[in-house]
């Protein structure tokens, strides 16, 4: 597959001015048009065999035996596919998050929320053949951070995903429905035209456990194949 | 049916949580971090070192980065993962140097793909690494960049292999690719 030139006004400017860090960080000149040859249409598989039993269970899979984390339980799942619609399968999500009182696991923050002494804050996860995933975690809370005035991060978790060729390679966030934060957070606000409501998580009632816990239901979308004129069904 | 791509949002600071636990003092989770093991595979071995510098010529080291690159015969596959949290921000990868590999009917000069992300990038930077003494006439990539630029794109030979510095803004502003 080729990939067809990407989008850029999807996506945040290099330089967003209200969020500090990309300021000294983000490129000045536009990044420059290649083509998509071997190099970027192959990319890294991992087999399913790289999955411990627990990396998908962000409530136990850092906690002593029989512990669980803190907080809200949450089951967070959703369909990865490409600009064409077709399921990118078997391809690896790792995600990363702050605990449910706002505080990552991380010898740099220093955030006055305790940790949790239950919760990492790591998990992964495969896509099966029609490209869904799912894992369980707590809900972050969310946390201030430094930016030059009262910044907050509205509560978010930190997906990466691979896809099948290293151009589509993609670190994004999700949010959840009706965090007021979304619209304060000049990280999120960064992305164009209202962006930011595509990373937004609904909460997804037909997915949600009784007497459990709460589902999200975040679909990605990767960098598609060129356009032919006869699409592959999903 | 077309869908445009999820929008990017930055790594953060705390991408090492997610990426590399082991190395971020989260023991246990998993058995090693991706991409962190010696890379095993046909070819000439080659040491590459470098840092990445902001606007202001600081060292960045909260960065992750990721290398795909093909073996000494041409052939894509070799995927590593590192991190710039070093006392001087320097990351460094023990490989083999790559072979050119075919692309639309000619060839492309020998290189190694580069995928960055840190708090402060919003959409992860790609770039390439190349060798200076190899032929680079008829690469169909470099040929795109304009030829003031190219040098920000060729590793520099040093005392046990090469560097590779990676300038995100100023008079040396490595160029990033758009694929
Ligand atoms: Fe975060």
């Amino acid at each position: 597959m080729t990939l067809r030139p990407r989008d850029m006004s999807g996506h945040p400017p290099a330089i967003a001015p209200a969020y500090r860090s990309s300021r000294l960080r983000g490129p000045t000149q536009a990044p420059i048009a290649i083509p998509a040859t071997p190099t970027e249409t192959t990319g890294p598989v991992f087999g399913h065999g790289v999955l411990g039993p627990l990396d998908g269970d962000l409530i136990r899979n850092f906690a002593a035996p029989g512990q669980m984390a803190i907080g809200q339980r949450t089951i967070v799942h959703g369909r990865v596919t490409d600009e064409a619609g077709r399921a990118v399968p078997n391809t690896l999500v790792e995600v990363w998050q702050a605990n449910a009182g706002g505080r990552y696991r991380h010898a740099k923050e220093g955030y006055l929320a305790p940790l949790d002494p239950n919760f990492g804050g790591c998990g992964r996860v495969m896509t099966d053949d029609q490209g869904r995933y799912r894992f369980e975690t707590v809900k972050p809370g969310a946390y201030p951070w430094p930016n030059g005035g009262n910044d907050w991060r509205p509560a978010h978790i930190h997906f990466s995903v691979f896809g099948s060729g290293f151009g589509q390679r993609l670190i994004t966030q999700m949010y959840f429905e009706g965090d007021p934060l979304v619209a304060r957070c000049p990280i999120a606000q960064s992305i164009p035209a209202g962006g930011a409501e595509r990373l937004v998580a609904p909460l997804d009632w037909e997915e949600t456990v009784p007497m459990d816990a709460r589902a999200y239901r975040f679909d990605i979308i990767l960098r598609g194949p060129l356009a032919t004129p006869f699409e592959a069904t999903p | 049916m077309t869908q445009r791509e999820s929008p990017s949002q930055t790594a953060g600071p705390y991408v090492h949580i997610g990426l590399m636990p082991n190395h971020a003092g989260l023991p246990g989770l998993y058995d090693g971090d991706l991409g962190a093991g010696p890379i095993m595979a046909e070819g000439q071995p080659v040491t590459l070192r470098g840092r990445i510098l902001d606007g202001e010529g600081a060292s960045v080291t909260d960065a992750v980065l990721e290398v795909w690159q093909a073996d000494g015969t041409g052939t894509p596959g070799i995927w590593a993962r590192r991190s710039t949290d070093g006392p001087d921000g320097d990351w460094v990868l023990d490989t083999v140097r790559p072979g050119p590999m075919r692309f639309d009917g000619g060839w492309m000069a020998p290189h190694i793909a580069l995928w960055i992300v840190a708090r402060g990038i919003n959409l992860g930077l790609q770039t390439r690494i190349y060798f200076p003494e190899d032929d680079h006439s008829a690469d169909a990539v470099l040929a795109q960049v304009p030829p003031g630029r190219r040098r920000t794109l060729m590793a520099v030979p040093d005392a046990d292999g090469y560097r590779f510095d990676i300038h995100l803004q100023g008079p040396d502003e490595t160029v990033f690719l758009n694929i």
